[in-house]
C-alpha cells in the first residue's frame, strides 16, 4: 500500500472517531430512551389493557435549580396497581416579578424501573412560561408497565420515586406553545 | 532538474553532511534530531512537572495549610485571602502536574523521543515516512506546552489564576459554571494542539512501520519496540479524536451557548466523563506500551537470549490495546450506573490482567536460565517489572466495583496509578535512556552514577508512593490540601520519599554532566552478543543518514 493511501486511511479513521464523539450525543439519548438507562422514563401513547394485582407505591420529588420559583408535588405518594392509570399533580409558583420560562429534567429511582415507568402526558414534555406571580397546577399521567411483574430482577421493587428538577431556560422559545396549553 | 536532485542527494549521503545549527534544530526533518529535540523537551517539561509534584509533597508533609499560605503571603495576600489563594493554587498545581507529566513528559519522551530515534533504526529505514510532518508534530507540542503553562497564569475563576479542576477536566468545574475565566479556554486550545501533534505523529509511525521495514523483515520478525509503537500509534489515532470532540463540545458549551454537558438544556455532565475516559483509558496504555517494548529489548539483551514467546508478546500488546477501548467506565463506577453495567466493566477490566500477565511472565521466562549481566539498563528494567507488577496488582483490586466504591478518589488510586506510570513508565524511560544513551549521544556514561541513580530512585519512589496505599485504605481523599492529624505519619514519610527522589534526580543530572564533560568515545555495540537489533549494527552515534543500502533480514534472524 502506498504511503499516501495509508495516510488517507489514517486521516479518515481519525475523522471518523471525531465524528463518533459528536454522534455520541444523539446515541446516548437514544440509548437512554431505549434501555431506560439512568431511570429514563418511557413515553406511551396508549395505556395497557391488563391491570395486575401487584401494587406499587409511587413517590414524588421536586427540585429547583437556580430559578425564582416554588415547586412542589401536591401529593407525596400514591399507590397504583401495575397497568393502572395514575394522575398526579405538581404545583409551581413564579415568585419573581417577571415572566419566566421553565424546563424540567426527570428520572425515576431505582434506575432499573425507568424502562417500566410510562408517561401518557406530562408537563415535562415541553418548555413552560409562567407569568410573574402566577401559580400553575401541572399534571402527569402515568402507568407502570405490567410486564415488570415478569422480571425477576424487579422483585425487590416496591416503591418508585419520580423526580423532577426545574431549570430556568434563557430562551422563550416554545412560549406560544405553552401559553396555548395553559 | 532531475539531474540536480540526484547530484545533491549524492552529495549529502557521501559526506554525512549536517545542516547549520538553525536549520538543523529548528527546521529539522531528521528523525534522530527530532528524537533528540523531543527528549530535551520532555526533560524540560519533566522538570516543571516534577517541581509541581514537589510543591504538593511540601504542602502535604504536615497537616494544615502552611507552605502555600506562606507563598501567597509572599505575593501580598493576607489572612483568609492568602488561605483561599493557597487552596486554589494547590488545585492548579495538582491539575497541571497531571497534564504536564502525561502530555508533555511521558508521551513526548517515550513516543516522540525513543520512538523517533529507534523505530526507523530498528526496522532498517532511512528516516520516518513523512519527515516534515514529524517536524510539525514536534513544534506543535512545544506550542501546546507554552499555552498550557501560560494558562496557569491567567484568570481561571474570579480573582484566582489557572484552572484547578483536576486533570480530568470534568464539567461543571471546567464549564462556565466552575471556571468562567480564559484559563480553561487556553488549556482546551493547548490540549487540542497537543492532540493534533500526537495524531500526526501517530500517522507517521503507522505509515513508517507498515511501509518502510527492511527487506525480509515481516511484521512477525519486527522488533517488539516497533510493535509497541505500532499499537500505541493506532491507540493514539483512535482515542485522541474522541478527546478532541469532548473538548470541542466543552468549548462550545463555554462560549457559544451549546448545552452538551448542561442538564438545564437536556445535556448530561456524565457524558463528558464517558467521552473523556473513552480517550483516557487507552491513553494510559499509550503511556505504558512503549515502555513494554523497551523493557523487552533490555531483558533479552542482558539475558543474552531472544525474548521468550515473541509472538505472544506482540499480540499481548495488541490485545491490551484492543481491550483498552472497552473498559473505560471502570474510572467512573460511582456515577450511579446499574449493577449489570458494573459487572460488565469489572469483568472486562480483569480480562486485561491476562495479556499483561503474559508479558510479565514472558520477561521472567526470558531471564530464566539466561546468563544475566546486571548492567545499568537491566537493573532499571528489573525495577520496572517489580514496580509495574505492584501497580498491576492494586489495579486488579480497584477493578472491583464494590471495593472501588470505597477507594474511589482516595490515595489508594493515587498510589496505584503512580506505581504503573510514575514508577512503571518512568522506570521504563530511564531504562531506555541508559540502554540507548551511548547509541544516541556517542559518549559513555559513568556506570557507578547510573547504579546510584537507580538505587536512590528505587528507594525514594517506593518510600514516596507505598505509604499512599495505607493513606487511601484509611480514607484519605485525593486532591485535598489538608487532612486529619491521623494521616500525618504516612504523609510525612511520603514527602521524605520525594526528598530522596530529589537526590536521585540530582544524581541523574550529575551523570549527564559527567558524560558530557568526559566525552568517552562510545562503541557501536557496548552490550555484546545479546544486542541483536539493527541499531547496534551502526556506529554510535549513527550517521546523519543511515541505511543508504537497506539491510537484509535473513529468515533465521532473531528478534
Amino acid at each position: 500500500m502506498s504511503n499516501t493511501r495509508l495516510l488517507l486511511i489514517s486521516i479518515v479513521a481519525a475523522l471518523g472517531m471525531l465524528g463518533l464523539a459528536f454522534a455520541s450525543k444523539p446515541l446516548y439519548d437514544t440509548f437512554c430512551r431505549v434501555t431506560g438507562f439512568g431511570g429514563t422514563t418511557q413515553i406511551a401513547k396508549q395505556a395497557p389493557e391488563n391491570i395486575t394485582d401487584r401494587k406499587m407505591t409511587v413517590r414524588f420529588d421536586s427540585n429547583v435549580m437556580d430559578a425564582p420559583i416554588m415547586f412542589r408535588p401536591l401529593q407525596t405518594s400514591m399507590d397504583v396497581k401495575l397497568g393502572e392509570h395514575g394522575l398526579a399533580f405538581f404545583e409551581v409558583t413564579n415568585t419573581s416579578e417577571q415572566d419566566i420560562s421553565l424546563m424540567a429534567s426527570y428520572n425515576v429511582t431505582p434506575h432499573k424501573a425507568g424502562l417500566y415507568y410510562n408517561k401518557l402526558e406530562c408537563f415535562c414534555f415541553e418548555e413552560r412560561v409562567i407569568k410573574a406571580g402566577a401559580t400553575k397546577k401541572l399534571p402527569v399521567v402515568f402507568f407502570i408497565d405490567p410486564t415488570l411483574d415478569d422480571e425477576s430482577n424487579m422483585d425487590d421493587v416496591r416503591t418508585i420515586t419520580l423526580s423532577y428538577t426545574y431549570y430556568q431556560t434563557d430562551s422563550f422559545e416554545g412560549a406560544a406553545n405553552s401559553a396555548a396549553l395553559n | 532538474m532531475a539531474m540536480d536532485q540526484v547530484s545533491t542527494a549524492h552529495d549529502d549521503h557521501a559526506h554525512d553532511h549536517k545542516p547549520g545549527f538553525f536549520v538543523r534544530w529548528f527546521l529539522s526533518t531528521n528523525h534522530k534530531d527530532i528524537g533528540t529535540l523531543y527528549l530535551v523537551f520532555a526533560l524540560v517539561a519533566g522538570i516543571i512537572g516534577y517541581t509541581l509534584s514537589g510543591i504538593i509533597r511540601l504542602e502535604l508533609a504536615q497537616p494544615g495549610i502552611g507552605p502555600l499560605t506562606g507563598l501567597m503571603e509572599f505575593f501580598g495576600y493576607s489572612g483568609d485571602q492568602a488561605i483561599e489563594h493557597a487552596k486554589h493554587f494547590y488545585n492548579v498545581v495538582i491539575t497541571y502536574h497531571g497534564l504536564i507529566m502525561i502530555f508533555f513528559m511521558v508521551m513526548p519522551a517515550l513516543i516522540g523521543g525513543f520512538g523517533n530515534w529507534f523505530v526507523p533504526l530498528m526496522i532498517g529505514a532511512p528516516d520516518m515516512a513523512f519527515p516534515r510532518m514529524n517536524n510539525i508534530s514536534f513544534w506543535l507540542t512545544v506550542a501546546a506546552f507554552i499555552m498550557a503553562c501560560t494558562s496557569m497564569l491567567i484568570p481561571g475563576t474570579g480573582e484566582f489564576l489557572g484552572f484547578g479542576g483536576g486533570w480530568v477536566l470534568y464539567p461543571p468545574l471546567s464549564s462556565a459554571t466552575g471556571h468562567p475565566g480564559p484559563s480553561m479556554d487556553l488549556l482546551i486550545l493547548s490540549l487540542h494542539t497537543a492532540g493534533i501533534a500526537s495524531i500526526l505523529g501517530a500517522i507517521n509511525f503507522i505509515v513508517t512501520i507498515l511501509n518502510m521495514r527492511a527487506p525480509g523483515m515481516t511484521l512477525h520478525k519486527m522488533p517488539l519496540f516497533a510493535w509497541s509503537m505500532l499499537v500505541t500509534a493506532v491507540l493514539l489515532l483512535l482515542a485522541l479524536p474522541v478527546l478532541a470532540g469532548a473538548l470541542t463540545m466543552l468549548l462550545t458549551d463555554r462560549n457559544f451557548g451549546s448545552q452538551f454537558f448542561d442538564p438545564s438544556g437536556g445535556g448530561d455532565p456524565i457524558m463528558f466523563q464517558h467521552l473523556f475516559w473513552f480517550f483516557g483509558h487507552p491513553e494510559v496504555y499509550i503511556m505504558i506500551l512503549p515502555a513494554f517494548g523497551i523493557i523487552s529489548h533490555i531483558v533479552s539483551t542482558f539475558s543474552k537470549k531472544p525474548v521468550f514467546g515473541y509472538l505472544g508478546m506482540a499480540y499481548a500488546m495488541v490485545s491490551i490495546g484492543a481491550i483498552g477501548f472497552i473498559v473505560w467506565a471502570h474510572h467512573m463506577y460511582t456515577v450511579g450506573m446499574p449493577s449489570d453495567m458494573k459487572a460488565y466493566f469489572v469483568a472486562a477490566t480483569m480480562v486485561i490482567a491476562v495479556p499483561t500477565g503474559i508479558k510479565i511472565f514472558s520477561w521472567i521466562a526470558t531471564m530464566w536460565g539466561g546468563s544475566i549481566d546486571f548492567e545499568v539498563p537491566m537493573v532499571w528494567a528489573i525495577g520496572f517489572i517489580f514496580l509495574f507488577t505492584v501497580g498491576g496488582v492494586t489495579g486488579v483490586v480497584l477493578a472491583n466495583a464494590g471495593i472501588d466504591h470505597v477507594l474511589h478518589d482516595t490515595y489508594y488510586v493515587v498510589a496505584h496509578f503512580h506505581y504503573v506510570l510514575s514508577l512503571g513508565a518512568v522506570f521504563g524511560l530511564f531504562a531506555g535512556w541508559y540502554y540507548w544513551f551511548e547509541k544516541m549521544f556517542g559518549v559513555k556514561y559513568n556506570k557507578t552514577i547510573g547504579y546510584a541513580h537507580f538505587w536512590t530512585m528505587f528507594v525514594g519512589s517506593n518510600l514516596l508512593f507505598f505509604p499512599q496505599h495505607f493513606l487511601g485504605l484509611n480514607g484519605m481523599p485525593r486532591r485535598y490540601i489538608d487532612y486529619a492529624d491521623g494521616f500525618s505519619t504516612w504523609h510525612f514519610w511520603s514527602s521524605m520519599g520525594y526528598a530522596v527522589t530529589l537526590v536521585a534526580t540530582l544524581i541523574f543530572f550529575v551523570g549527564l554532566i559527567e558524560a558530557a564533560v568526559r566525552r568517552r568515545k562510545a562503541v557501536a555495540n557496548p552490550w555484546g552478543e545479546g544486542a541483536t537489533t539493527l541499531e547496534w549494527t551502526l556506529p554510535s552515534p549513527p550517521p546523519f543518514h543511515q541505511f543508504n543500502e537497506l539491510p537484509e533480514v535473513k529468515p533465521e534472524t532473531h528478534h
